[in-house]
């Protein structure tokens, strides 16, 4: 029986996350593909021609057609409103209905190992997701820079300043009741009001200060500026790094409360 | 030296204590039984026990390691059974053995025969490639165990392994322990059911309201607290009425003294218990008491804990 310590890591839960996915992963992939096609279609084109035949392409839109402004902001809207959705059943899942993360706690693995285990495979979700995206945009002609590659990736990052902290909010309830209410009041707004649709200097100045602060208006810019490869500068880092730091205290919240819920 | 050893063990949720010091070893090869009601403290215990809630008070030893610092490793040599099934319902019965598995960090060419065996041990071979969602409770159960023997534990932890289960269900699952007892596997379990306590433990202890009330092998156990043989006597009338009649055939003059004829008499609402070790000759004398029906059988861990709590282990 003797046997050598197992030693526990991210890696293993990791590998549970993708044993599952590619269980639905076409089903996953084509809805990945659906979306954008569809927002593209009816918003960027359909929207876009009258939006291009008033304002004349150019002036407010950073001298971009509709379309090419539309749609790397998408790009972002999208990585977060998947990500919420990864980070909000699924969760409550692993600890309640599934009790996913039960299981895995009786084993060796420790809790950082199942908190990071479901991270990293969100974020590959989303990076996976974000490139069906890329793929999409690239086919209706909006993707102008080879720096766009890049574009999926800062999606991600988009999406996971917003699935760290709602993990940690998730770990805390004991049903679904406020996820709907979540979506809905917090997630939507941002998505309306963050510079997908719109630049938001458009909005009264206390909107577009408050719409500075959302992540999902860096993702936004971040990813405008590489699939148009315009506007490259020094505000780009600020951007990745205000991300970054949301990731990083919604990772160490989120080890908090999983703890706890782990273990009490 | 023991496997598992637990001194003033205690743990408190705030104000509500639900494990209240208690103290217990488990030895190699033997199955370990927790008996009592619901909210007695088992299944907190167990949570300390695997590793996965921290004692709030008292010292625990499991494999002579301290939990508090070595929890992953000695998770790693203990094999889970909880007492809510969480299998993967999406994915296949061998799949949940393959994934569990890798928790462990088990190599797949380790995996893979080792799944084929153990299918074969808890009978779901023919089920291998089929989804968990459409099997039966026994199956999902039998499932949870071979997924607990994955990684060749040196304790399996099982917390009210048969409860919700039909009878014959019940009975697979414990030949399949009994079968691994024989095997020199160490068990640990927790159960509310009395029959399943004789069934599989070696040795238990009886805990309520987050205590020890008692410990030793079954059969100690009701030598212990219990009489030979038990007369149960139901009544149409009233319980109460029938109980004073009871007491006064132990006064009277043919039942000579009292201590002859019964130990104890225990009232329950729709019954009467006598202990007793001459249940035939008590059964002769009712004759002069009214009632329903009598049978005589013979002590179990339910009067036990009967004796030692005023309560009955199943409300």
């Amino acid at each position: 029986m003797a046997r050598a310590a197992v030693v526990p890591s991210t890696r293993l839960a990791v590998e549970y996350w993708l044993l599952t996915y590619r269980r639905n992963w076409k089903g996953s992939i084509l809805t990945s593909f659906l979306s954008p096609v569809l927002f593209l279609a009816a918003m960027g084109l359909g929207l876009g021609s009258l939006v291009d035949a008033e304002v004349g392409s150019g002036r407010d839109l950073g001298g971009l057609d509709y379309l090419d402004f539309l749609a790397p902001g998408l790009l972002a809207g999208n990585a977060m409103m998947l990500a919420v959705n990864e980070s909000t059943y699924p969760v409550l899942g692993g600890f309640k209905w599934y009790r996913t993360y039960m299981a895995m706690a009786a084993s060796p693995l420790r809790g950082r190992d199942i908190l990071l285990g479901h991270f990293t495979y969100m974020a590959f979700r989303v990076t996976l997701a974000s490139f069906v995206f890329l793929g999409v945009m690239a086919a209706f002609g909006s993707v102008s820079s080879p720096l766009a590659v890049l574009a999926p990736f800062c999606a991600a990052l988009c999406g996971m300043a917003f699935a760290t902290p709602t993990a940690a909010f998730v770990a805390t309830r004991i049903n679904a009741d406020n996820f709907s209410t979540y979506t809905r009041f917090v997630i939507m707004p941002m998505f309306l009001f963050s510079g997908i649709f719109y630049p938001v200097s458009q909005l009264p100045i206390v909107l577009e200060q408050l719409a500075w602060l959302t992540p999902v208006w860096h993702g936004v810019r971040l990813c405008r500026a590489l699939s148009t490869g315009s506007g490259m500068n020094w505000e780009l880092a600020g951007h990745l790094a205000y991300l970054v730091a949301l990731i990083l205290a919604g990772t160490l919240i989120a080890s908090r409360t999983f703890t706890k819920r782990l273990y009490e | 030296m023991s496997l598992i050893a637990a001194w003033g063990l205690t743990k408190q949720f705030g104000d509500f204590t639900a494990v209240d010091g208690i103290d217990f070893e488990v030895e190699r090869g033997e199955v370990f039984g927790f008996l009592g009601p619901n909210g007695a403290g088992k299944s907190s215990t167990m949570r300390m026990i695997g590793c996965v809630s921290d004692p709030t008070g008292g010292a625990l030893r499991i494999l002579g390691m301290d939990p508090a610092r070595e929890g992953t490793k000695i998770r790693s040599h203990l094999g889970v059974v909880p007492q809510q099934d969480n299998l993967d319902e999406e994915l296949s019965v061998a799949e949940n053995l393959y994934v569990y598995g890798r928790y462990f960090d088990l190599p797949r060419a380790v995996l893979r025969p080792r799944i084929a065996e153990l299918l074969e041990f808890v009978q779901l071979s023919e089920r291998a490639n089929d989804h968990v969602e459409p099997l039966s409770g026994g199956m999902k159960r039998r499932l949870t165990i071979a997924r607990a023997l994955i990684s060749e534990p040196e304790v399996l932890l099982l917390d009210e392994p048969t409860t919700g289960l039909d009878p014959q269900a019940r009975h697979v699952v414990w030949e399949r322990l009994w079968t691994l007892k024989r095997q020199g596997v160490t068990q640990v379990l927790t159960t509310h059911y009395m029959d399943e306590a004789e069934q599989l433990c070696d040795r238990l202890v009886v805990m309520d309201r987050g205590k020890i009330v008692a410990e030793g092998s079954p059969r100690q156990l009701i030598e212990r607290y219990s009489t030979r043989e038990v007369v149960e006597v139901r009544t149409h009338g009233q319980v109460t009425v029938m109980a004073e009649a009871l007491r006064r055939l132990g006064e009277s003059p043919e039942a000579q003294a009292r201590e002859e004829l019964y130990e104890r008499v225990e009232e329950l609402p729709d019954r009467v218990l006598l202990y007793t070790d001459q249940g035939e000759r008590l059964v002769a004398l009712l004759g002069e008491v009214e009632h329903e029906s009598v049978l005589v059988r013979r002590s179990t861990l339910e009067d036990v804990f009967l004796h030692l709590t005023g309560r009955s282990l199943v409300d």
